[in-house]
């Protein structure tokens, strides 16, 4: 996976999503991605990593090993977890710089977009703002905790 | 869709044709909208009244001469003596206009708690109140060095008059007490709590925004200090409510904003204030949402709260009985008297999953901790999913959102 670009893993969950044909399908493989995620450590599940939502709750770590960020989340709702681990699987391994520039289109692309509205009070947008924080902060070298 | 009358004397396919926006469909499926607890839809003739008023009654009211604007003043002050006449008011002027009940729980908390909050007093709520009855009266037992007590929440969703009596107490200078539970549905013993507050001296606020449109109120018969309800949740348009304030109580208290109206005189020396109720009515006011909440009352006397009520009533019963058949469903909120409001949880599933799905069925629901923080917290839980009726819902929508639900869980657990 770390070979690939962002746009390639996106573009490939894209085509994943493509072979559902209604909503219901969708959801299911979203839910289902949710339940399979390996849960978060629970040493990471602090209140500081918490994303605040107003109904599901996010938790987001981020770590940086061979100048490349790797992020761990969790979700206490499953389609929410579902697209949480989306968005590790196409962030996560990729430089800061990549992250903080990333364009993710893909909710648009597999018609999940309006997840990502921040009127939609999940935690998911605050979710992205802070993986592109985490970038952003390591892009610049800064070492130091970004929180 | 066709549209079973459950109990009540009204025709609901014909109530149903009053709403436009029920005709929608929502993702290729018919709206079924169930979120009335957080919003009613409006009447034709509540849009009507709006737009009568803005294409050819409108200019701004009060100390106009000319023609528009005494017109426009008419149908206001008009609404306030209609509104004052539905809850029983004894004076017109103890109608005051609010953008809601928000606004007016505020405007009550500022401007009462400067007259008559001191230090060491106690103003008492129950566990069941929606952050608006909880913050601020937090803010203002602050400002005033008060005390803030809580009357707890039992595991039913009510709460009990022993305790309620052993917590107003004689310092105890403001109860302000959520009528219905928007969270729960449950509706409080009222009456017993207002008898409890006044025989200890206190003055009583009783927040009515899940009330107002479900049942008949009188203010005089209650003896309520004040009263608060929101126009969009009794098929009235945003951004307008009501306080009622006694009329000795209302005059006791300083102005809450400065501004237009609300004057008699000003000078740079020393401005003096306006009689109620425009005292307390700074500004220009939401004219045209005061016409339409005027035809929402209009339209729900012409049907009969009592009407109302026993479909609601009739549509909960059955909702309740159709989903208690679920597996792994729970309900929270199990008061013997309640409003149509259907709060639960689907086994271990998050209540904003239960949502999207239901979402992508067209059926409209509320879910996550309703602004009752503290209500979820007693329970555990994150918060609900929560199913609300009004009165041209219909035992069919019931059956969909039953079908919703039966689809939610097997997508989720």
């Amino acid at each position: 996976m770390d070979c690939n670009s962002i746009n390639e893993i996106q573009d490939q969950i894209i085509e994943d999503f493509e072979m559902f044909e209604d909503w219901a399908d969708k959801y299911e493989f979203l839910i289902e991605l949710g339940k399979t995620l390996p849960p978060m450590d629970e040493a990471h599940k602090t209140e500081e990593n918490r994303i605040h939502g107003c109904q599901s709750k996010v938790w987001l770590h981020a770590h940086m090993a061979d100048d490349k960020l790797t992020f761990d989340a969790d979700s206490d709702a499953f389609i929410t977890k579902g697209i949480v681990g989306l968005l590790v699987k196409i962030l996560s391994g990729h430089t800061p710089k990549e992250i903080a520039e990333a364009d993710l289109y893909f909710l648009k692309g597999i018609g999940l977009q309006e997840h990502l509205s921040p009127t939609r009070a999940n935690g998911l947008t605050s979710m992205v703002k802070q993986m592109k924080t985490y970038g952003l902060a390591f892009d610049s070298k800064n070492t130091l905790n970004p929180r | 869709m066709s549209t079973e009358i459950l109990s009540a004397p009204i025709d609901i396919a014909q109530i149903r044709a009053d709403f436009p926006i029920l005709d929608i469909q929502i993702r290729n499926k018919a709206l079924v909208y169930l979120d009335n607890a957080a919003s009613t839809q409006k009447p034709k003739q509540v849009l009507d009244a709006e737009m009568r008023y803005y294409t050819t009654q409108y200019s701004n009211i009060h100390r106009g001469v000319h023609y528009l604007s005494q017109i426009g003043t008419d149908l206001y002050e008009k609404v306030r003596r209609q509104i004052g006449q539905f809850i029983g008011a004894k004076h017109e002027h103890e109608i005051i206009f609010t953008k809601g009940t928000t606004n007016a729980i505020n405007l009550v908390s500022y401007s009462w708690s400067s007259a008559f909050l001191k230090p060491g007093d106690e103003v008492v709520i129950t566990g069941m109140e929606h952050h608006s009855n909880i913050v601020p009266w937090q803010m203002a037992c602050e400002r005033h060095g008060a005390i803030l007590k809580v009357i707890p929440l039992q595991e039913d969703g009510t709460i009990s008059l022993e305790d309620a009596a052993n917590i107003i107490g004689p310092k105890t200078k403001m109860l302000s007490v959520v009528y219905v539970s928007n969270a729960l549905g449950t509706v409080n013993p009222v009456r017993e709590l207002i008898a409890l507050a006044h025989a200890q001296g206190a003055h009583v606020l009783l927040d009515a925004a899940q009330a107002i449109h479900h049942m008949p109120i009188d203010v005089q018969e209650l003896d309520c200090e004040f009263l608060a309800f929101s126009g969009h949740k009794i098929y009235g348009p945003t951004g307008i409510g009501i306080l009622y304030g006694k009329e000795d109580v209302l005059n006791a208290m300083p102005p809450f904003e400065g501004g237009g109206d609300m004057i008699k005189d000003v000078s740079f020396e020393k401005t003096t204030y306006n009689d109620l109720p425009f005292k307390f009515e700074a500004g220009t006011p939401n004219i045209a949402g005061v016409i339409g909440l005027g035809a929402a009352i209009e339209y729900v006397e012409n049907l009969g709260l009592e009407n109302i009520h026993a479909h609601e009533a009739a549509l909960l019963a059955y909702a309740t009985k159709q989903i208690s058949q679920i597996e792994g469903i729970r309900i929270y909120g199990t008061a013997p008297e309640k409003t149509s409001v259907l709060s639960f949880l689907l086994g271990s599933a998050h209540p904003y999953d239960v949502g999207v799905i239901l979402d992508n069925l067209g059926i409209a629901i509320r879910t996550g901790h309703h602004c009752t923080q503290p209500i979820m917290d007693k329970y555990g839980i994150p918060g609900t999913c929560r199913a609300s009726f009004a009165v041209y819902n219909t035992k069919e929508e019931v059956d969909v959102l039953i079908a919703g639900i039966k689809r939610a869980a097997k997508m989720l657990l």
